[in-house]
C-alpha cells in the first residue's frame, strides 16, 4: 500500500514536472527529500571540478601570456640583431664607398628570406620529415596558427615560426662579411637564397627539427647540444664564409692598399645592438619565459663580457693598446661561443667559455688570417666559424644537468660531469655542419659564378658597391 | 697684391680667423685639407692590421691682400696659429696679377 502511494506521488510529481510548473524547484525539493546527503556531495564535487577546470585554464592562459610575451619580444630582439645591429657592425668596417651595399646585403635578407620562409623554408626546416630535412606539410604556413605546435607547448605555433624566421634571416647575412666590397647584388641574392635551402634547412632540421638526427631534446640518434644555434647559425655561416672568401679571391688591391674601417663608430653601435639583441637569440631559445630563459640570459651576458676582456687583454699585451674595435669584436666572439652553451651552463662556466673565445678568436683573426692570406674581409670566419666551433666543443665540456636536465633527470651531460661521450657528439655535429657548409657552398658558388657571375667588374669595385650596385652614395659630401 | 696661403692646425682656425678680422681683413677662403710635412703621420691598427696614416687633417686659409698689409697679416697668423709643436703648418706668399669682382667688374685692389 505504502509503495503504491509513493508511486502515485511520483507519477503526480512527474506530471507536474512535465507541465513545467515550478519544475526546477520541485525537482530539487524531491531530490533533497529523497537523498539529501549524497546529492549535496555530488553537487559540491561538480562545482569543485568546474572550479579546478577554470583554474587550470586560467593558469594555462597566464603561462601562455607570459611565455608568448617573452617570445614575441625575443623575436623582435633577434630581428634587431640583423638590422640595425649587423648592418651597422659590418657597414662601419668597410670603406665608405661600400657602406650602403654592405648594409643592403643584410637588409635584403630581412625581406627576401621572410617571404620564402612563409612559402616553403619553414616547412623544410621544421615540418614533419625525415632525420635530415622537413617535409612540405607546412608550406604556405599551412597548419601554423594560434594553437601550440610540437616545439613549444605554451605559445602559438605562429610565434615559434616567426621567432625561428629571425634566425634564418641573420645566418646568411653573417656570411656577407666574407665577400664584402666585391660581390654583385644579384649574385648575392641568388647565393643566399640557394644557401638557405641547401645548408640552413637541413642543419636547422637536424639540430632542432622533430626527429632530426642531432636533436638532443626530441629523439635524435646523435644528441648534439646546440641551445641557440652554434652549429646551425655560426659554424654554417662561418665555414661558408671561409669557403666564399677563398673561392672569390681577394678584394682589388688587398693587402697592399690600405682598407681600414671607415667608421668604427658605426661598428660600435652595431656591436652593442648585437649584444642586447642576443638576449632574444639565446634566452628566447628557451621557448618560454621560465627559469631556463634566465639561465641562458645570464650565461649570454657573462660570456660576452668575459670575451671582451679576453680579446682586449690579448691585444693590449701584444700590441700595446686595447682598441675599441678589439673590445667589440671580442664581445661578439663571446656571444657566438656562448650561443650553443647558453641554456646548459652555469654563469661561471660562461665566463670561462667567453675568456677562451675572446683570446682564441683574436688569434684566428689577427694571426691565422694573415698567415694564410685569404681575404675574409670582415672576419666572418675568424669570429663566427672559429667562435662557433670552440663554443660547440666547450658546450660538451661544461654542460650541466643542474642547469638543464635535457638527457633525463640526474643523467650527466657534459665532460666535467663525467659524460665524455658528449664531446664526441659535439664533434660529430661540428663535422656534419662543416661538411654540409663546404660542399653546399662550393656547389652554389660554382653555379652562380657560371650563370650570373659572382664578382662586380674591376671598375665597379673601384667605384664601390653603393654607386655600381645601387646607384646611390652613403655619404653625400656635396650638399 | 699678394696671396697668402696658410696651412694650419684645424684647432687653431678660430683663433686665426679672429686675429685676421681684428686687423681688418675683409675676406678669406678656408679649405679643409689633408697633408703632412716633417710631422709625418701615425700608425693605426685595426684587428691586427697596421695602417700608416701619413695624411693628417689640416685647414688651409687663402687670402689675397694689398702689398702693404702682407706683413701685418703674416704676423697675425704666426701669433695665432703657433702652438710650438711640430705640425703647426706653413705660410706661402705669392704675387697676384689681377683681382676682379664678379658682381661689377671692378679690378685691382678695390676688388679685394
Amino acid at each position: 500500500m505504502e509503495s503504491m502511494r509513493v508511486a502515485v506521488v511520483k507519477v503526480f510529481l512527474g506530471l507536474l514536472l512535465m507541465l513545467g510548473v515550478g519544475g526546477p524547484l520541485l525537482a530539487g525539493q524531491s531530490a533533497m527529500a529523497q537523498t539529501p546527503a549524497v546529492a549535496g556531495q555530488a553537487e559540491r564535487l561538480s562545482a569543485l571540478e568546474k572550479q579546478v577546470a577554470a583554474n587550470t585554464a586560467a593558469a594555462a592562459s597566464a603561462q601562455t601570456a607570459g611565455d608568448n610575451g617573452w617570445m614575441l619580444v625575443s623575436a623582435a630582439l633577434v630581428l634587431m640583431m640583423s638590422g640595425p645591429g649587423l648592418a651597422l657592425f659590418y657597414g662601419g668596417l668597410v670603406r665608405k664607398k661600400n657602406v650602403l651595399g654592405t648594409m643592403m646585403q643584410t637588409f635584403a635578407m630581412m625581406a627576401v628570406i621572410t617571404i620564402l620562409w612563409a612559402l616553403v623554408i619553414y616547412s623544410l626546416a621544421f615540418g614533419d620529415g625525415n632525420s635530415f630535412i622537413g617535409g612540405f606539410g607546412n608550406i604556405f604556413l599551412h597548419g601554423v596558427g594560434s594553437a601550440p605546435g610540437v616545439y613549444a607547448s605554451t605559445v602559438p605555433s605562429q610565434t615559434f615560426m616567426v621567432y625561428q624566421l629571425m634566425f634564418a634571416i641573420i645566418t646568411p647575412a653573417l656570411i656577407s662579411g666574407a665577400f664584402a666590397e666585391r660581390m654583385k647584388f644579384s649574385a648575392m641574392l641568388t647565393f643566399t637564397v640557394l644557401w638557405t635551402f641547401v645548408v640552413y634547412c637541413p642543419m636547422a632540421h637536424m639540430v632542432w627539427g622533430k626527429g632530426g638526427l642531432l636533436n638532443a631534446g626530441m629523439g635524435g640518434r646523435i644528441p648534439c647540444l646546440d641551445f641557440a644555434g652554434g652549429t646551425v647559425v655560426h659554424i654554417t655561416s662561418g665555414t661558408s664564409a671561409l669557403v666564399t672568401a677563398i673561392f672569390m679571391g681577394r678584394r682589388l688591391g688587398f693587402p697592399k692598399e690600405p682598407m681600414p674601417p671607415h667608421s668604427v663608430v658605426l661598428s660600435f653601435i652595431g656591436a652593442c645592438l648585437l649584444w642586447v639583441g642576443w638576449f632574444g637569440f639565446n634566452a628566447g631559445s628557451a621557448l618560454s619565459a621560465g627559469t631556463l630563459a634566465t639561465a641562458a640570459f645570464v650565461a649570454t651576458h657573462f660570456g660576452a663580457a668575459a670575451a671582451a676582456v679576453g680579446w682586449s687583454a690579448a691585444e693590449w699585451l701584444r700590441q700595446g693598446k686595447a682598441s675599441a674595435l678589439g673590445a667589440i669584436s671580442g664581445a661578439v666572439a663571446g656571444l657566438v661561443a656562448i650561443t650553443p652553451a647558453a641554456g646548459f651552463v652555469t654563469p661561471m662556466s660562461a665566463i670561462w667559455i667567453g675568456l677562451l673565445a675572446g683570446v682564441f678568436c683574436y688569434f684566428m683573426v689577427v694571426k691565422v688570417k694573415s698567415f694564410f692570406g685569404y681575404d675574409d674581409s670582415l672576419d666572418a670566419f675568424g669570429v663566427h666559424g672559429a667562435g662557433g666551433t670552440l663554443g660547440a666543443i666547450l658546450t660538451g665540456v661544461f654542460a650541466n644537468s643542474a642547469v638543464n636536465p635535457i638527457l633525463g633527470a640526474g643523467k650527466p651531460i657534459g665532460l666535467l660531469e663525467g659524460n665524455g661521450g658528449q664531446v664526441l657528439n659535439q664533434l660529430i655535429g661540428i663535422a656534419i655542419a662543416m661538411s654540409i657548409s663546404v660542399v653546399g657552398t662550393l656547389i652554389i658558388l660554382f653555379l652562380v659564378d657560371k650563370t650570373i657571375g659572382l664578382r662586380v667588374s674591376e671598375d665597379e669595385e673601384r667605384d664601390g658597391l653603393d654607386l655600381s650596385q645601387h646607384g646611390e652614395e652613403g655619404y653625400d659630401w656635396a650638399h | 697684391m699678394q696671396k697668402i696661403e696658410a696651412v694650419i692646425q684645424p684647432s687653431k682656425l678660430d683663433a686665426v680667423k679672429d686675429a685676421l678680422v681684428e686687423i681688418g681683413v675683409n675676406g678669406m677662403t678656408i679649405l679643409e685639407a689633408r697633408g703632412h710635412g716633417r710631422q709625418k703621420g701615425h700608425t693605426e691598427v685595426y684587428r691586427g692590421r697596421e695602417y700608416s696614416v701619413d695624411l693628417l687633417p689640416k685647414v688651409k686659409l687663402e687670402l689675397v691682400v694689398a702689398d702693404e698689409q702682407v706683413d701685418e697679416v703674416v704676423q697675425a697668423i704666426l701669433t695665432a696659429a703657433r702652438t710650438g709643436t711640430i705640425g703647426d703648418g706653413k705660410i706661402f706668399i705669392s704675387k697676384i696679377d689681377e683681382a676682379i669682382r664678379i658682381r661689377n667688374d671692378e679690378r685691382g685692389e678695390i676688388a679685394l
